[in-house]
């Protein structure tokens, strides 16, 4: 066996429950996951060729090639086209002699799509080498190609400064923007770390912990809301030889990138709340489950956590508390939406597909590796912090009385001003408009392509639980926009490329769902499309997870709220077209015979 | 002594122990839920959607959840069934299932559910996908074309150490099943019996066996799936 390889595996303690970080280093290390180097990692882990396969595979990032020497990851999300990706692409492809999905012919160039990094703010965004490029440009995108070709180092080719604030750390150097346009009293206000683990939880029970959390309504942020006392109170109740907290850093909704600035700017306050969820649920061992697209933060937040534990914020007797004892390891993903998923981020934690597990039991009972688990969003243990410095009565006083609290919005799109916003849960979308310098408006999709997009006839609804509930993914659409191509049609391709497949609407229905958009687009639509869509859309609710559940929000929202858009489009003096076009079926054999194709 | 709960399924009340699905409940007491991933003696995947019934409102899968005291279940509805037919159809229209052709037919639970609920044709257009089939193992012919990712394959069978026979690579739309080439290589008879009958279509088909059950005496020639569990009582005159 190649003696890196070993190392590699050794690392780990050959260990299969690690698997992720032993394929995501065998990937960093020989830039591809040889057949040679899987049938070793199956073999030292005593696991079947197929069962390391089905992991290997389920990934974006791990590939079975070479994806050149050098490899260009072009985000392709709605809002990246929207800033003008497809010139950037060209560009590259014309640079490096070779289209997207391909290396180039020297092998020295890889152009390949990736699904959101998390960058919207700053569009159109690449991770190449790892670093991240943003606001590239078509002559930019030149410069990188040639100056990669000429081997230089990827980070003298930065055409930007570094980012603000601790982009530009020692241990960072991205230029990577913050872009915080807005902070509140919880979670961007000042914050010295320590405070709540040293002051406060000395003279607290965990169940004091628990009661405060409850007494301040938080609900989880990640977008589903689930109160975050009550999810701590069954974890500490259900039964298990460990626990364990893990928190939920994959934020792969595009347009959210709320927690990229939270792991930045706030990485002490994020390991604080998890100690504290640790320290409530009785928990040694944290776990922060971060996307692989941020993993240019991995070396800043090592030192962060480095810096932690020789503070006593982690480790033994934290804050002096006599045995509370707590630690964190990062846990890389390696390319998944769907393991924002709390159930399938958990299996993909353990080194499997990251495939939704069927719920009941929850992960308060049965989560990692079988033990009850406490599974929260960044944002939400950043909050948790405050409540226990600053009280539970204190929190639940912003806000809205059942939405207590600020929350990060997420804004991209057509603003004036895109980035990240701690507002107090209730705000109107047309304050919302107003706050990010947004006019001619023409809808607003709210929290990613799973939320819903709206229209002016809904700007008066507020953002909070009862009405327009969010993550905190916000993408304003302006008139100038396509929607059904430019947004719809994006989304729908995006959870077709994001399922998991293993359950059958899922995997099946977003796809004939798009096909049959597709039609209407290409001008072969009829009326009774626009209702087969509205239909179909009917089935995805009974899908395992919250991804397949919510598949077909792009096409139902939209024909709910802008059905005049797809009328627009369909052949109003014809019922049926089956949208096969025979005249471009047969274009290359007529071609062959020097004909002209006919059919009518 | 195991502890007895009751449930009710379309209105009727029924027993069932505590720690058993709706699923084996409904089964235990002749009631009829469509599946075709669950099997017995196979950790349940709720992978096709099909045993989907509504708990006190909510859409859950039969095969895994729990049953638990004063459940309210809705199960022979007019809106699940067309669910279920929808999903049905979507199985066939996803790959590639000529069941004339195929060594499956009439004892394929495909097929039984598509005559079951009374599919004509589906509401999808076909997607005819290229799809491989591995004719490379002595024993074991795999014809993906007819593979509807049920997962039975992957999750029940195991070789002595626990390695698995069958994995599925990639995913969503690209998901397949594929076969371990090395576990698979020394395969004996009965695990490749085992093998097909834990297939529910056509997929993994045992070699040099083929039409050994004559069309007209295959399982559901004659009777539609889900007759075994409903006439579990009426032979008795319950």
């Amino acid at each position: 066996m190649n003696s890196q390889l070993e190392k590699i595996i050794k690392k780990y303690d050959s260990d299969k429950f690690r698997l992720m970080d032993i394929l995501i280093d065998i990937q960093a290390e020989f830039g591809f996951i040889s057949k040679e180097a899987t049938h070793d990692v199956a073999k030292e882990l005593n696991m079947a060729v197929v069962d390391v396969e089905q992991t290997l595979t389920f990934y974006h990032f791990f590939t079975q090639k070479s994806t050149g020497k050098n490899t260009v990851y072009l985000n392709d999300s709605a809002v990246a086209c929207m800033m003008g990706r497809e010139e950037i692409k060209k560009a590259f492809e014309e640079a490096a002699g070779c289209k997207f999905g391909e290396n180039s012919a020297d092998g020295l160039i890889g152009l390949y799509n990736t699904a959101c990094i998390g960058m919207n703010d700053q569009e159109p965004a690449a991770i190449i080498n790892g670093k991240v490029f943003t606001k590239l440009t078509p002559a930019v995108a030149q410069q990188i190609v040639s100056g990669l070709k000429a081997g230089k180092n990827v980070q003298d080719l930065y055409h930007q400064e570094l980012g603000d604030g601790k982009n530009a750390a020692a241990e960072v150097k991205s230029m990577v923007r913050n872009n915080i346009r807005r902070r509140g009293q919880v979670i961007l206000n000042d914050f010295t770390p320590g405070v709540a683990l040293k002051t406060k939880l000395s003279s607290m029970q965990p169940k004091d912990v628990i009661d405060e959390v409850k007494k301040s309504n938080i609900r989880g942020r990640g977008g589903a809301g689930f109160p975050t006392g009550l999810k701590w109170d069954f974890c500490s109740r259900s039964t298990g030889e460990k626990r364990y907290v893990l928190c939920n850093a994959d934020e792969g909704e595009p347009g959210t990138f709320k927690d990229r600035v939270l792991l930045t700017e706030r990485p002490e306050m994020l390991f604080e709340g998890m100690a504290i969820g640790g320290y409530a649920v009785g928990a040694d061992q944290g776990i922060l489950y971060l996307r692989y697209e941020y993993k240019y933060l991995e070396t800043y937040l090592e030192k962060v956590l480095e810096d932690a534990r020789k503070d006593n914020r982690l480790g033994k007797n934290i804050g002096g508390v006599n045995g509370f004892d707590f630690d964190i390891r990062i846990q890389f993903g390696a390319g998944a939406y769907v393991c924002g998923e709390e159930t399938a981020l958990i299996e993909s934690g353990e080194g499997k597909r990251g495939e939704p597990r069927d719920k009941p039991p929850f992960p308060v009972e049965k989560g990692y590796l079988n033990m009850p688990t406490v599974i929260n969003n960044v944002e939400t243990f950043c909050a948790v912090v405050k409540i226990i410095e600053n009280g539970g009565n204190w929190y639940k006083q912003m806000g809205t009385e059942e939405s207590s609290g600020t929350k990060l919005l997420s804004i991209s799109g057509d603003c004036a001003q895109p980035g990240v916003y701690e507002i107090e849960w209730g705000m109107t979308i047309s304050q919302m408009l107003e706050m990010v310098g947004a006019s001619n408006v023409q809808a607003v999709q709210v929290s990613g392509p799973s939320g819903q997009i709206i229209g002016p006839k809904d700007f008066d609804r507020k953002i909070c639980y009862g009405d327009l509930a969010t993550g905190g993914s916000m993408i304003v659409v302006d008139k100038t926009r396509d929607m059904l191509k430019d947004i719809v049609l994006n989304f729908m391709e995006f959870f077709i490329e994001e399922s998991c497949g293993s359950c059958t609407t899922c995997r099946i229905v977003p796809k004939l769902m798009k096909d049959r958009l597709v039609k209407i687009l290409n001008g072969k639509g009829v009326m009774k499309d626009i209702a087969d869509l509205e239909d179909w859309a009917k089935i995805l609710p009974v899908s395992r997870c919250g991804l397949g559940q919510t598949a077909a929000n792009p096409i139902a929202t939209s024909i709910k709220n802008f059905r005049e858009l797809y009328e627009a489009k369909v052949q109003k003096d014809v019922d049926y077209d089956c949208g096969f076009d025979m005249n471009k079926a047969v274009q290359a054999s007529c071609a062959f015979v020097d004909r002209v194709p006919n059919a009518h | 002594m195991s502890e007895i709960i009751k449930i009710v399924i379309d209105g009727k009340e029924i027993e069932a122990t505590k720690g058993q699905t709706i699923l084996q409940a409904a089964v235990n007491n002749g009631i009829y839920i469509p599946t075709l991933c669950a099997f017995d003696g196979i950790k349940p995947k709720a992978s096709c959607r099909l045993c989907t019934v509504k708990v006190n409102g909510r859409a859950m899968t039969a095969c895994t959840t729990p049953a638990t005291e004063g459940m309210e279940i809705e199960n022979n509805t007019a809106g699940i069934n067309e669910i279920r037919k929808a999903i049905i159809e979507a199985i066939f229209v996803e790959g590639n299932h000529f069941c004339p052709s195929c060594e499956k037919s009439g004892n394929c639970e495909l097929q039984a559910l598509g005559y079951r609920f009374m599919m004509m044709v589906p509401r999808f257009p076909y997607s005819f996908p290229q799809r491989p089939i591995d004719a490379t193992n002595p024993k074991l012919l795999l014809d993906t074309n007819r593979c509807i990712l049920c997962l039975r394959c992957v999750r029940g069978l195991k070789d002595e150490n626990g390695k698995s026979l069958f994995a599925i690579k990639h995913r969503g739309v690209h998901a397949e099943i594929v076969m371990d080439h090395e576990v698979c290589a020394n395969i004996s008879d009965e695990m490749a019996q085992k093998a097909m009958n834990t297939c529910p279509v056509g997929v993994i088909i045992k070699k040099e066996k083929g039409f050994d059950e004559a069309i007209g005496t295959r399982k559901f020639d004659k009777q539609p799936i889900g007759h075994e569990i409903e006439n579990k009582f009426n032979q008795g005159g319950n």
